[in-house]
């Protein structure tokens, strides 16, 4: 099976989606083929195949979410693109105080199944406002779905999902791992709200999403070595979170550690040690940890960067920590 | 370019008062309610402005979309939002056009074209672009107005709006209702320049009317919605007006001086417009009494409708956030 990247997963589901169904418009900031098909040659080729239903946007971020929100009312399926997820904030009125509320606030009159698709991530040193995690903002917003993909096969396949749901769904594309290959089954779904065990384990559950799935998975084969056994679940989709399958992995390994890019505090990790604490109390061996990045700006400098971000020691000492008590 | 035929008849001048005499009444009927405390709502009367929603929606085709903001009243009702629908929702009542659960200022009746009703200055634009996107794509021929306020065009989603909407060449009307005040802050002391004058900036035509004057008004929106139903793009309307209640209710307008209020009271349109029905021989005094009095019995079958419905089921809370009520929510 040939391997493709993430950014060439979006361009398949976009492409795909596109292709079944005519309401599907892609509209963003350069996304047409004469200004590049993306910054990330996301949408190469779409308006070539498509024409005006890929429209490339001025730098208006207001405009282009509430364009989205509009048109997502009248009964159209629009992907808009917020280049960067910090460039969110400039749309925050849009996502926030339309697009979540229009179903509620509307007695259920109108819905608004939009996609909104972004990009962030650390590591890249792109410094304090290229770089941020805002997925947790979003998730505490009643109305809104948050997705942040891992690799290639679920970035497409979620993104497919998103499109054809019927509320307003954000989906994050982690800067780094845009670049990373993987193989994508031809039949390969995955529903919104459903976790993923990537590795099975029985001594300690990391419950993540995005990017740093791949260093649980590397932390994972690891402490194997010693005879520490890590169950992964990937997230996939934060809001709604799985739960179900998060309490069965917890129940069973009586550990948890959290897991996500995001700065910890006040972040998802925070949500998701809560409800372990409250369901499963009796049964952990330790306190669930959380691991994220420092709570600071995103530091420019790479040695400040790479500190600032989690990594696969900060992993391994979590998972240690739960492992103290017998 | 000037289109022909754009002028107000007879018909189009009774259908104007008879809209506009239904929402002056309706918005006096809630202020009495508000004042006697059988009513609490957050309430921002459109009285003054009726002219304007009233000769708007002489203009438009009933699957037409019309945005607009808090003060709404006026647009929903030329629009057609059914007025018992409209005083449920305003109640809180399981009856009411969105279940009781959005309330007076976010008023959403899509049988009626009403498909937005903003909360949030300058927010009903960017909105309105998506509707005419969509109808654009699907030539479908409909028409989106986007009402808003004089204070609204000191925001940054109009310019971002009005920019995207002119490059798009988007069916879209942008009506701003200029009741000169922006909150509690005269319009000249928060706005630079003249609003219609902004148009020319985002290349697009720019019309100044007297907002309370219903043939001028009409003949504005005319051109205007003609333009965006044959593909030319959007235009601004700046319509002048004025509201007589202050920015919300129970704002004493301590910052309005007397002499302008008592002016424009003066020439109050609504009841200008029925004298010039009567003066010009389009409607007797018995029809536009017949009119009035209509106006008044449907309000008060719709008050005592709103007053009777039930409140709506608290299981409500969970329903309509998400399109299937999520586990474990």
């Amino acid at each position: 099976m040939a391997e493709i990247t993430c950014s060439q997963a979006t361009q398949q589901a976009l492409d795909e989606a596109m292709a079944a169904d005519p309401t599907v418009l892609v509209f963003g900031e350069d996304v047409a083929d004469p200004e590049g098909g993306g910054i990330m040659g996301s949408t190469a080729g779409l308006s070539t195949k498509y024409g005006s239903r890929v429209r490339s946007t001025p730098i208006s971020e207001q405009a282009i979410a509430g364009a989205a929100v509009g048109a997502a009312i009248a009964g159209m399926r629009p992907v808009a693109e917020i280049m960067l997820m910090n460039f969110i904030t400039v749309a925050m009125d849009m996502i926030v105080n339309h697009a979540a509320k229009t179903r509620f606030m509307s007695g259920g009159k109108t819905a608004v199944p939009l996609t909104i698709r972004t990009m962030s991530g650390a590591g890249i040193g792109a410094g304090g406002q290229h770089s941020d995690m805002y997925e947790a903002w979003l998730a505490h917003v009643p109305g809104l779905k948050v997705v942040v993909p891992s690799n290639a096969a679920d970035q497409k396949a979620l993104l497919k999902s998103c499109i054809f749901d019927d509320d307003p769904c954000i989906f994050v594309e982690t800067t780094y791992i845009q670049f990373v290959k993987g193989e994508v089954p031809d039949d390969y779904e995955a529903p919104l709200g459903k976790a993923k065990v990537s590795r099975e384990g029985t001594d300690v559950t990391i419950v993540g999403y995005g990017r740093p799935i791949l260093d649980a998975l590397a932390v994972a084969e690891k402490l194997a070595a010693e005879g520490i056994s890590v169950e992964v679940v990937d997230l996939r989709t934060v809001m709604p979170w799985d739960q179900e399958t998060v309490f069965k992995s917890v129940a069973k390994t009586k550990r948890a550690v959290t897991l996500h890019e995001a700065v910890v505090q006040f972040g998802v990790g925070a949500e998701i040690s809560s409800r372990i604490h409250e369901e499963l109390f009796d049964t952990l061996k330790a306190p669930v940890q959380r691991v994220g990045s420092m709570n600071t700006v995103v530091p420019y400098s790479a040695p400040l960067e790479q500190n600032f971000m989690w990594s696969q020691d900060k992993i391994e000492a979590a998972i240690r920590r739960t492992l103290e008590r017998k | 370019m000037t289109r022909p035929n754009a002028a107000a008849g007879p018909e189009d001048l009774i259908k104007i008062y008879r809209t506009s005499t239904l929402i002056k009444q309706t918005d006096e009927a809630i202020r009495g309610l508000l004042r006697r405390g059988r009513l609490q709502a957050n309430y921002y009367s459109p009285r003054g402005q009726e002219i304007v929603a009233a000769a708007m929606a002489a203009t438009l085709q009933p699957d037409d979309y019309v945005v607009t903001i808090y003060r709404g009243l006026h647009d929903h009702l030329a629009k057609g939002v059914p007025l018992k629908a409209l005083m449920a929702e305003y109640f809180g009542k399981v009856d009411g056009s969105c279940k009781g659960k959005g309330g007076c200022m976010h008023i959403t009746h899509p049988e009626a074209g009403v498909m937005v009703t903003t909360g949030i200055v300058g927010s009903g634009m960017p909105i309105a672009n998506g509707l005419a996107l969509a109808s654009q794509e699907r030539k479908d021929g409909r028409v989106t107005v986007t009402n808003f306020g004089d204070g609204a065009t000191n925001i940054g989603s109009f310019h971002e709006s009005m920019n995207l909407a002119s490059l798009w060449k988007l069916p879209v009307v942008f009506l701003c209702q200029n009741n000169l005040f922006a909150e509690h802050t005269a319009t000249e002391l928060c706005t630079a320049g003249n609003i219609v004058d902004r148009a020319k900036g985002y290349a697009m035509p720019g019309i100044l009317v007297d907002g309370n004057d219903p043939e001028a008004m009409y003949a504005a929106a005319r051109q205007a919605v003609d333009r965006a139903r044959d593909g030319e793009g959007p235009t601004l309307i700046e319509a002048r007006t004025f509201r007589f209640e202050g920015h919300n209710y129970g704002d004493p307008s301590s910052y309005i001086p007397k002499e302008m209020m008592a002016e424009a009271k003066a020439n109050d349109p609504v009841p200008k417009l029925r004298a010039l029905l009567i003066e010009r021989g389009i409607a007797t005094e018995d029809e536009v009494a017949k009119i009035d009095a209509d106006a008044a019995a449907e309000i008060a079958e719709a008050v005592t409708f709103a007053q009777e419905s039930p409140y709506p089921d608290v299981a409500e809370n969970l329903s309509d956030v998400y399109a299937t009520v999520l586990e474990n929510a």
